[in-house]
Parts: C-alpha cells; sequence; structure tokens
C-alpha cells in the first residue's frame, strides 16, 4: 500500500507533535496577552509578541462543518474511503480538523458536540480524531 | 487617484481548448500571447509590461527572448492563484496609469499532463505550509476537500441544495456547447448531476470544474491610447482584489462562508460607479458550483443565503437576469485559471460574442477567486 504524507514539523510546531504523539493536543498561547491561535504561528495577531507558551487544550468542541471524502485523492488513502473530516470550534476559541470516527458522517449537524483524540499512524504520524462527545478512547 | 476608465483590454487571445495538447505550457502561452498582441494590431516587440499567469507561466524573460522585445520597464507576479489574471489587470493599470509602461501582456497556459494538475498543487506551495502540515496528513489532499465544508455549512445554515448546485452545472453546460470552443460538449440535466459520482460531499463530479490544456493571454493599454487601436474600446471601470480573514487555512476562517472578493467588491463598484443591477453579463469563476453561488452573494448579487434561489429558473441561462459564463467556464469550457473568463467579458463587450453574445451587453463583469479564498473582480464597459 503506498504511503500516507507525513507532516513535516518545524521549530515553532514541534511541541504540538511531541504532545500529539503522546496523545495530548496543545495549543499555542501569547506569552504577553494570552491569545489563544492555531495552527503556530510565529506572532501574535493581537500584540504582535513572539512570545509563545502552549496549554492542553479540553479537546472538546462542536461542529463547525465536515466534508466526506469518496474519491481517492491520494492512494495512501485507497483503503479508507469513504472518510469524513470534520472541523471542529475547540471550546477554547480555536477551529481544529479531524478525523470523525465512532459515528456516521449522515448523523452530523452544525454544533454537534465531539472530543478529539489521537490516533498514532503506523508511520508514527498523530491522527487527530473526533469522537461524539462522552465516547471517548485513547488510543496513545 | 482612481484607476476607473484608465485603462483598457486591447488584445485578447486563446488557443482551442482540450484534454491532452500535444503543445507543452510554454508554446500554448506564447501561442495565446501572439493571437494577444496581433488582436490588439501591435507588434510583440511593443509589449514592454509583462505579468505572466500561473506556476507554470514562464517568466517575462522568456518573451523579453523570444519576442525580442528592446526595453521591458514593468514585470511582476500576481500570486493569487484564480485570482491572477484579475489582479494582474489592477497591476497592469496602476503601472500604465503612473507612466511606467505602455502596453502590458498578460499571458497564461497550462499543460496539464505536464505537472500543473490542480488538483495536487496546493501541498507543493509555500504559501499553504498550515495545510499541508496540519491537514493533508489527515487525507485533506484536494482543494476540493478544503472548500467542500465551506458549501456544507452553507447548506446547513442556509438551506442551499445540491440541485441548486446543479443549476449552475447546467447553465454553463449549456452556454460551453453553444460558444463552441469547450471541452465538454454534452448537454446535462439535473438528474445527471444528482446521479454523478460523489467525490467530496456535497460536491459530485459534475460540481467539479475540468482540468484541460490550452493558453489564454490579454494585452492591457491605456484606455486614451485604445481609441487609435483596433478592436472596439472596453474600458476597465473597476478593478480591485480581496483577501479572506485566514488566508492560509480556511479552518481557522472566523466565517467560512465569506470569500476574499466580499472585501473587493464594494471597491471595484465604487470605483466604477455601478451596482450589481446594472450589470448585463456575468463572467464569475466557477472551480466548484458552490463558488458561484457565494461570490453571488458576496458582491451583493443578493443577500448571504440568498444565493442558491437566485440560481434558479433559469436566471444565469443566456435569456437569463444574468447570463453568467457565456463561454461555459471552468465547469465545461476549460480551466485556464479565469483567464478565460477576462477573455470572455471583453468579447462580450466588443459585441464579438457569437452565438452565445448577449444582446446590446454593454456593461459586465470577471471574477476570480484562488488559492484558500482570494478574490478579484474587474467590471468593464464597451466605450
Ligand atoms: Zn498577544
Amino acid at each position: 500500500m503506498a504511503a500516507k504524507p507525513e507532516p513535516h514539523e518545524t521549530e515553532l510546531s514541534r511541541p504540538y507533535w511531541d504532545a500529539a504523539r503522546k496523545g495530548v493536543l496543545l495549543i499555542q498561547k501569547c506569552a504577553n496577552c494570552g491569545k489563544l491561535r492555531h495552527y503556530p504561528q510565529l506572532v501574535c495577531d493581537r500584540c504582535h509578541s513572539l512570545g509563545v507558551e502552549w496549554v492542553e487544550a479540553s479537546g472538546k468542541g462542536e461542529v463547525h462543518s465536515w466534508t466526506v471524502a469518496h474519491h481517492v485523492f491520494h492512494p495512501g488513502f485507497a483503503g479508507e474511503v469513504p472518510y469524513a473530516l470534520v472541523t471542529v470550534d475547540l471550546a477554547e476559541g480555536v477551529r481544529a480538523l479531524g478525523r470523525l470516527e465512532g459515528m456516521e458522517a449522515g448523523a452530523l449537524r452544525l454544533g454537534f458536540p465531539v472530543e478529539a483524540g489521537f490516533h498514532v499512524e503506523e508511520n508514527g504520524t498523530p491522527v487527530l480524531r473526533f469522537r461524539p462527545a462522552g465516547t471517548r478512547r485513547n488510543d496513545r | 487617484m482612481s484607476l476607473k476608465g484608465k485603462g483598457a483590454v486591447t488584445g485578447i487571445g486563446e488557443t482551442d481548448y482540450m484534454r491532452a495538447s500535444p503543445k507543452d505550457a510554454f508554446e500554448l502561452q506564447i501561442e495565446a500571447s501572439l493571437k494577444a498582441i496581433a488582436d490588439a494590431g501591435l507588434s510583440p516587440r511593443d509589449i514592454d509590461g509583462i505579468i505572466p499567469i500561473g506556476i507554470t507561466g514562464a517568466p517575462a524573460e522568456a518573451f523579453v527572448t523570444n519576442f525580442g522585445i528592446p526595453d521591458l520597464r514593468f514585470s511582476a507576479i500576481t500570486p493569487l492563484g484564480g485570482a491572477s489574471g484579475i489582479a494582474a489587470l489592477q497591476a497592469a493599470v496602476a503601472a500604465i496609469s503612473a507612466g511606467i509602461c505602455n502596453h502590458v501582456l498578460i499571458p497564461s497556459g497550462r499543460n496539464v499532463s505536464s505537472g500543473a494538475r490542480a488538483g495536487v498543487r496546493i501541498h507543493q506551495m509555500p504559501q499553504f505550509h498550515l495545510v499541508t502540515e496540519f491537514e493533508y496528513p489527515l487525507g485533506a489532499i484536494s482543494p476540493a476537500q478544503l472548500y467542500a465544508p465551506m458549501a456544507r455549512r452553507h447548506m446547513e445554515l442556509y438551506g442551499t441544495t445540491s440541485r441548486q448546485f446543479a443549476e449552475v452545472a447546467i447553465a454553463m453546460r449549456e452556454h460551453a456547447i453553444l460558444h463552441g470552443n469547450a471541452v465538454m460538449k454534452k448537454p446535462i440535466t439535473v438528474e445527471d448531476h444528482q446521479n454523478s459520482r460523489m467525490i467530496t460531499d456535497p460536491f459530485r463530479l459534475l460540481d467539479c470544474s475540468l482540468e484541460s490544456d490550452g493558453g489564454a493571454a490579454l494585452v492591457v493599454s491605456a484606455a486614451e491610447r485604445a481609441r487609435d487601436m483596433r478592436q472596439p474600446v472596453v474600458e476597465i471601470l473597476g478593478v480591485a482584489e480581496g483577501h479572506p480573514d485566514s488566508p492560509s487555512s480556511i479552518t481557522q476562517r472566523p466565517d467560512i462562508t465569506r470569500l476574499g472578493i466580499a472585501k473587493a467588491a464594494p471597491k471595484a463598484f465604487g470605483m466604477a460607479g455601478v451596482t450589481p443591477e446594472d450589470i448585463q453579463v456575468a463572467e464569475i469563476y466557477d472551480c466548484f458550483t458552490y463558488i458561484v453561488i457565494c461570490q453571488l452573494e458576496d458582491m451583493g448579487f443578493c443577500k448571504k443565503g440568498e444565493g442558491g434561489a437566485f440560481v434558479e429558473g433559469g436566471r444565469l441561462r443566456l435569456g437569463g437576469a444574468l447570463p453568467t459564463n457565456t463561454h461555459g467556464g471552468l465547469l465545461s469550457q476549460a480551466h485556464m485559471l479565469g483567464m478565460n473568463h477576462i477573455v470572455e467579458l471583453v468579447r462580450q463587450l466588443r459585441g464579438q460574442g457569437g452565438r452565445t453574445q448577449v444582446a446590446d451587453a454593454r456593461l459586465g463583469l470577471a471574477t476570480g477567486y484562488g488559492d484558500l479564498g482570494d478574490g478579484a473582480l474587474t467590471i468593464m464597459a464597451r466605450a
């Protein structure tokens, strides 16, 4: 089977991936004004500080939107179609994209409560997944 | 200083559009450029500004070398994906108005088999590094998968339907068949659309644009100079580009149903001094059916959420209230990064629209959409 694409980590994002491999979802926090931001970026867009802290997200969120892939866009995912990608409003106020598990995509609706977990693939890539809230099963 | 009426599109050129052209991307760019320059009544050596379009666009130097251009005074690139062509119009008119140069060539051309396949390029481009790092490994591979959640949310919030998407696809196909220079030649119905295979929900095959080969090019000159040139004068009355909030990540965008064109439209309409009700023909970037609906809302043709109903009843078809994509668009003519939309608008306003000519069209617009939501529009008029 064809290899799946792997994330190319940067100095900026390494804390996120290190935590993800342990099943923890980290979000950047401005060390100066406290604004949370995701995905990782160099500068706070509110106060322009370069100071960064990392905080653990609760993992709780609500579905903002979704799509279900039926076409095989990449041979690495040939055995997984159809699969759903969900855009989630995390409780912390930022969004995340993840793979849906534990329910049928047909039952999704805006605001559907979900919770995050990571599944580490055979190639070592931690994949963010969302399950219906209250059914968490951590694969770490 | 306003750019209103300062510039005109004085030359247009297109190759035949097809799948699997035997010509490479550069040859297609040269062929379209020579046609556009001849259409303007100029010599290739008269070109003194160049803005190449697209990631397979040859650099300005290649045109200087091949055309023997003695004094290139202006070159630029406008990296807005499918909005690049209209952003290039803005840059061209600004440069001409400032007295930097006289005749700007805007060339484009692509051969999908040579590596510019729109569906797989995003992860190779530096401006998409966040998508590539955080979303690509999840299986979000194609632009279709990045845009589909925008459409899904619109459907959930406003009741927009897949059958309304079909209305867009059908209008484009009808126009492509009449137009003639188009890849797709078979009529389609709502049922054909509904039965086409699901690509990434809610986008079916017939919601998605083509992959095609060809070239399209423009020449832009000062409007006052255009009066002494070969073709009927088509003036650029308004032009603007707009970038969405969170341009590097749709996932993090506060309102995923609002595109960059929402910021550009008030500027372009304000510059031109017209309103959407005045527009007689529209060439709207249509990489996906939903993107047409969203842009109509963002430009103020209808309110947010009303775009689905707006496109019903044949409104976008010839004879409808807003004939749209009279060439068949990216959905049915060819995927020329929206350059074919600009060419078609100019042709319509000259009265050279052939079998898809909108009667007495004097005022129209073209839009572009690209990358993760960049937008641009231009409003043109026959002088
Ligand atoms: Zn800050």
